[in-house]
């Protein structure tokens, strides 16, 4: 088991928004975080990155056993180099190129010399087939072509396992396959990935896993395909009825 | 016009001028400097939300805005020295000025910071940059550009302002103007001709800034 999650809780204020999420994932796990708004999927997966303070949850990572409410500032710094994030909004920054925000990290944080980490950005974009639009500024590409760097740039450091938070709910229709194209060649290079999303067919297809989540609680969880073709719960069902009747 | 008031004029112009260069330009940079520099720390402290030290600024704000500059300078000038706080003119214009104008520059500062979407900082931590790193690289160079223009507008208020050190004895432009005028009484052609150099600087602030604004870098967006 490369990572557990056990227990996590999280309020906002009157707001109790998790109410104690589980989750084992192994090494090349897809796993596809499901349900509808509101149910915490996003706070949940920003409590596993620190982007969120979890009011009460534990992480063992790599055998690393970490507590997600009291954990220190260098723990965090050690769980996020082992991670990568990717937004729903891509926040790129905004006054660096491609290269620059994809090489940032690297040299900022990691003190890489700059060409080392030229040469890694520049490897990176060629796999999200961005490698020609390198002195570009993300004012100058599409949403698909910025959330292929976001993707990149979290690539770039060696990740163990890549958190993506609705990565294709902010693209036009016909922007969000080349994403998807992307997050399905990772997969299939045997990437571990969380992905809260909405796409069904990439849950279905590219996903191994399912969490499907309600109102801070874990509904069910297991194998996509079992999850799609024979749902346990009374809600799993209605949520994926109401799926497939939405695209009709 | 009559050839003694051109004469007068003519040679008035040239010490007014160095009085503007030698003076009042470096009053303004100075005082320019020194209000930038309290005003990116007094936003700092606001955009980061530090306890107490916060208070601090708002309330340094809070005075600053709601009290008239010729009262400050008054106050730094000639009161101060009654509780053993002796300043000498020229500083104590530099000081005030700066000190003033950093208000207003630090409410344009905290607003350019605002402007910062917050996500760039959550992409900064992710990808393992520390807080300073990520202001460093990625907040301040968009707050500066985003906050340019109206940076440029204090700077030309300050330009002017500048004329207030009159009042507190430093030898400027505009004082030097007056003293000009105690000698030949021709208030209107003399304040004249000093108001025509003030527009003048400001005209060559403005170009300066519109100059500036064209050449900062806009990355990629289509503000020109």
């Amino acid at each position: 088991m490369m990572l557990e999650i056990k227990n996590v809780h999280k309020r906002f204020e009157a707001l109790e928004v998790l109410k104690g999420i589980d989750l084992n994932v192994n090494k090349g796990d897809v796993v596809a975080i499901l349900g509808p708004s509101g149910s915490g999927k996003t706070t949940f997966l920003r409590c596993l990155n620190f982007l969120e303070r979890a009011d009460q949850g534990e992480m063992v990572f790599d055998g690393e056993r970490f507590d997600l409410h009291a954990a220190s500032r260098a723990d965090v710094a050690r769980i996020r180099k082992k991670t990568a994030f990717v937004f729903q909004n891509y926040n790129l920054f905004l006054n660096k190129t491609v290269l620059q925000n994809v090489t940032l990290g690297l040299t900022v944080a990691g003190k890489m010399k700059k060409d080392q980490a030229n040469e890694i950005a520049v490897e990176a974009l060629r796999r999200v087939g961005m490698a020609d639009k390198l002195n570009n500024y993300p004012a100058q590409l599409s949403g698909g072509q910025q959330q292929r760097v976001a993707i990149a740039r979290g690539l770039v450091s060696n990740p163990e396992i890549i958190y993506f938070d609705e990565p294709t709910s902010a693209l036009d229709p016909e922007l969000i396959g080349e994403v998807l194209a992307v997050m399905r060649q990772l997969a299939e290079e045997g990437m571990t990935m969380l992905v809260v999303t909405h796409e069904m067919d990439f849950a279905r297809h590219v996903s191994n896993k399912v969490l499907f989540m309600a109102d801070g609680n874990v509904v069910e969880s297991g194998p996509s395909q079992e999850f799609f073709e024979h749902p346990q719960q009374e809600r799993s069902r209605e949520f994926i009825k109401s799926i497939l009747e939405a695209r009709k | 016009m009559n050839e003694r008031l051109w004469n007068i004029l003519v040679d008035s112009f040239p010490k007014l001028l160095r009085y503007g260069v030698e003076v009042t330009i470096p009053l303004t940079i100075l005082s320019f400097l020194l209000a930038l520099v309290i005003a990116v720390i007094v936003a700092l402290i606001q955009y980061a939300n530090v306890k107490v030290l916060r208070q601090i600024c708002r309330f340094y704000i809070w005075i600053i805005r709601g009290t008239p500059l010729l009262v400050q300078l008054y106050l730094v000038f000639y009161g101060l020295p009654s509780v053993g706080v002796v300043i000498d003119a020229f500083p104590a214009a530099v000081l005030v000025l700066g000190f003033n104008e950093a208000a207003y520059m630090a409410e344009t500062m905290r607003g350019a910071l605002e402007s910062v979407s917050r996500g760039q900082m959550e992409a900064g931590y992710c990808v393992g940059m520390n807080y300073v790193q990520i202001m460093m690289h990625v907040v301040l160079p968009q707050a500066f550009r985003t906050a340019f223009p109206a940076l440029g507008n204090s700077m030309i208020a300050m330009l002017k302002e500048t004329s207030m050190a009159a009042t507190i004895t430093v030898m400027e432009m505009f004082r030097q103007a007056q003293v000009i005028n105690g000698r030949v009484y021709e208030s209107l052609a003399l304040y004249g001709e000093v108001a025509l150099i003030y527009l003048l600087f400001c005209t060559i602030l403005s170009w300066v800034q519109r100059f500036g604004e064209k050449r900062l870098a806009t990355y990629g967006g289509n503000r020109s």
